[in-house]
C-alpha cells in the first residue's frame, strides 16, 4: 500500500511538472512577438548557444562521420557495394544521427549553460529584482534565451551533418579508396529534398524542446546552490529522453 | 561597444556557416558538375539503353578510372541515349576502334562505362564518337529471354518424348 501511494505521489508530481511546463511554454510563446522587437537580446543568445557550441559540434561531427565511414565501408564491402557508402552515410546522417547527436550535444553544452545561468539568477534574487523594477524577466531574460536556442539548433544540425559528410568522405574516399564519382553520384541519385527537410524539421523541433526544458528548469530552480546543480542535471537528462522520444514520434510521422 | 561588435561578428559568422551548410546539403542532391582538370577530351557514345547510368559515373579501362561520364542526353533523331565521356588527357592513345560498354559494379553498385581497347593504329581524339557499344544489361530482359528459350525447349522436347 505504501509503495502504491508513493508511486501515485510521483505520478502526480510528474503531471504537475508537465502541466507547469506546458503553461510555461504558453507564456514563452505569448512573449515571442515582443521579444522579437528587441533583436539585440536574441542575437546575443544566438551567440551564446550557437557560436559557442560550434567547436564541439564540428569536432564531434567530424569524428562521427569518420567512424561512419569506417563502419559503413567494412559492412558494405562484404556485399561488394562500397560505392553505396555515400548514400548510406548521407541518409543516416540527415535523418537520424545529425539531429539527434546535435541535440544531445546542444543539451550538454548550451542547455546546461542556460539552466545554470537562469538558476543562479533565481538564487541570487536577480529575477525578483527585475520584477521590482517592473522589468518582466520572462520578456527580458527567458524568451530571448529560448529563441536563441531555437534559431541556433537547425543551423548547428546542418553544420554537423555537413562536417560529418566531410568525415565520411575523408575516410571512405581518401583513406579506403571508394571511388569518388560513385560516392557522390549515388548519393545524389538517392537523397531527396524531403530527406534534407526531415533533418531540418527534426533540428527545429529538438531545438524548441531542449531550449524550453533548459529555460524552464533554470527559471524554476530552487534558489540554493544545490537547487541550481539539480536543475542543470535535470536539464541534460530530460532533454536527452525527450529528444529520443520525439525522434521516434517524428520518424513515425514522416516515414 | 567593442565587445558587442565582436559578438555580432561571431554570430554573423555562425549564421553564415549554418546557411552555407544548409545550401550545401540542399544542392548536393542535384546533379552538380564535376570540375575535372581542364586537360581532358570528350568522346560521345550512343546506346540503346543505358540502364541506371548517371552523370559523374566513372569511365574505366581494365578497372582503372580514366574519366567520368560528363552528361547524358537523348537523341530524338535516332532514338538513342547520347552519353558524353570526359577522358583524362593522359590517356590519349586509346585505339579508335575501342568499344564502350555499360557495366554494374558489384551486386548493388552503381553503373559505369568500361572501355575495351581495339586494334586500330589511330587513337581517339576530342569529339570522336565511339562506334562499337554494348548496352546496359536489363535484368528483366535477360530473365524473359531465358524463360522463352526454356519454353521453346520444352515444346521441342514434348513431341520427342511421345514418339
Amino acid at each position: 500500500m505504501g509503495l502504491l501511494a508513493e508511486m501515485l505521489q510521483h505520478f502526480r508530481d510528474f503531471l504537475a511538472r508537465l502541466g507547469a511546463l506546458t503553461r510555461f511554454f504558453g507564456q514563452v510563446l505569448l512573449q515571442v512577438p515582443s521579444a522579437l522587437l528587441r533583436p539585440r537580446l536574441v542575437v546575443e543568445q544566438v551567440y551564446n548557444t550557437g557560436a559557442l557550441s560550434l567547436v564541439i559540434i564540428m569536432t564531434c561531427g567530424l569524428f562521427v562521420g569518420m567512424v561512419l565511414g569506417l563502419q559503413g565501408h567494412d559492412l558494405l564491402q562484404r556485399f561488394g557495394s562500397e560505392d553505396a557508402l555515400g548514400v548510406g552515410a548521407a541518409l543516416s546522417l540527415l535523418k537520424e544521427l545529425g539531429p539527434v547527436v546535435t541535440a544531445l550535444l546542444f543539451a550538454g553544452r548550451a542547455g546546461t549553460a542556460l539552466a545554470s545561468e537562469l538558476g543562479l539568477m533565481r538564487a541570487t534574487d536577480q529575477l525578483s529584482a527585475m520584477e521590482i523594477m517592473a522589468v518582466d524577466p520572462m520578456r527580458r531574460v527567458v524568451v530571448p534565451r529560448f529563441l536563441g536556442g531555437v534559431i541556433a539548433m537547425p543551423l548547428l544540425t546542418a553544420i554537423f551533418i555537413a562536417v560529418a559528410l566531410f568525415g565520411v568522405q575523408l575516410v571512405g574516399v581518401q583513406f579506403l579508396g571508394v571511388d569518388q564519382g560513385s560516392f557522390w553520384s549515388q548519393m545524389r541519385g538517392a537523397v531527396e529534398l524531403a530527406d534534407v527537410n526531415e533533418g531540418l524539421i527534426k533540428g527545429v523541433t529538438f531545438g524548441i524542446a531542449c531550449s524550453l526544458i533548459a529555460v524552464f528548469e533554470g527559471y524554476n530552480a530552487e534558489p540554493t546552490a544545490e537547487g541550481v546543480g539539480r536543475a542543470t542535471t535535470r536539464t541534460v537528462v530530460i532533454s536527452a529522453v525527450v529528444t529520443l522520444v520525439l525522434d521516434y514520434i517524428l520518424t513515425a510521422l514522416m516515414l | 561597444m567593442r565587445q558587442s561588435r565582436a559578438i555580432d561578428i561571431s554570430t554573423g559568422l555562425f549564421v553564415l556557416l549554418g546557411m552555407t551548410a544548409i545550401v550545401f546539403l540542399v544542392t548536393q542532391i542535384t546533379n552538380r558538375e564535376f570540375s575535372l582538370r581542364s586537360d581532358s577530351y570528350r568522346l560521345t557514345a550512343q546506346f540503346e539503353n543505358i540502364g541506371g547510368l548517371k552523370a559523374g559515373a566513372p569511365v574505366s579501362m581494365s578497372g582503372v578510372t580514366i574519366g567520368r561520364v560528363e552528361s547524358i542526353g537523348y537523341d530524338m533523331g535516332q532514338f538513342k541515349a547520347v552519353v558524353t565521356l570526359r577522358i583524362d588527357a593522359s590517356y590519349d592513345k586509346i585505339p579508335n576502334d575501342s568499344d564502350a560498354s555499360i557495366y554494374t559494379a558489384g551486386l548493388l553498385g552503381g553503373q559505369y562505362v568500361g572501355i575495351t581497347p581495339g586494334n586500330s593504329e589511330d587513337a581517339y581524339r576530342d569529339g570522336d564518337t565511339v562506334e562499337f557499344v554494348q548496352d546496359a544489361i536489363v535484368l528483366e530482359k535477360l530473365i524473359s529471354k531465358y524463360l522463352f528459350s526454356q519454353a521453346g525447349k520444352d515444346k521441342e522436347a514434348a513431341p520427342a518424348a511421345q514418339e
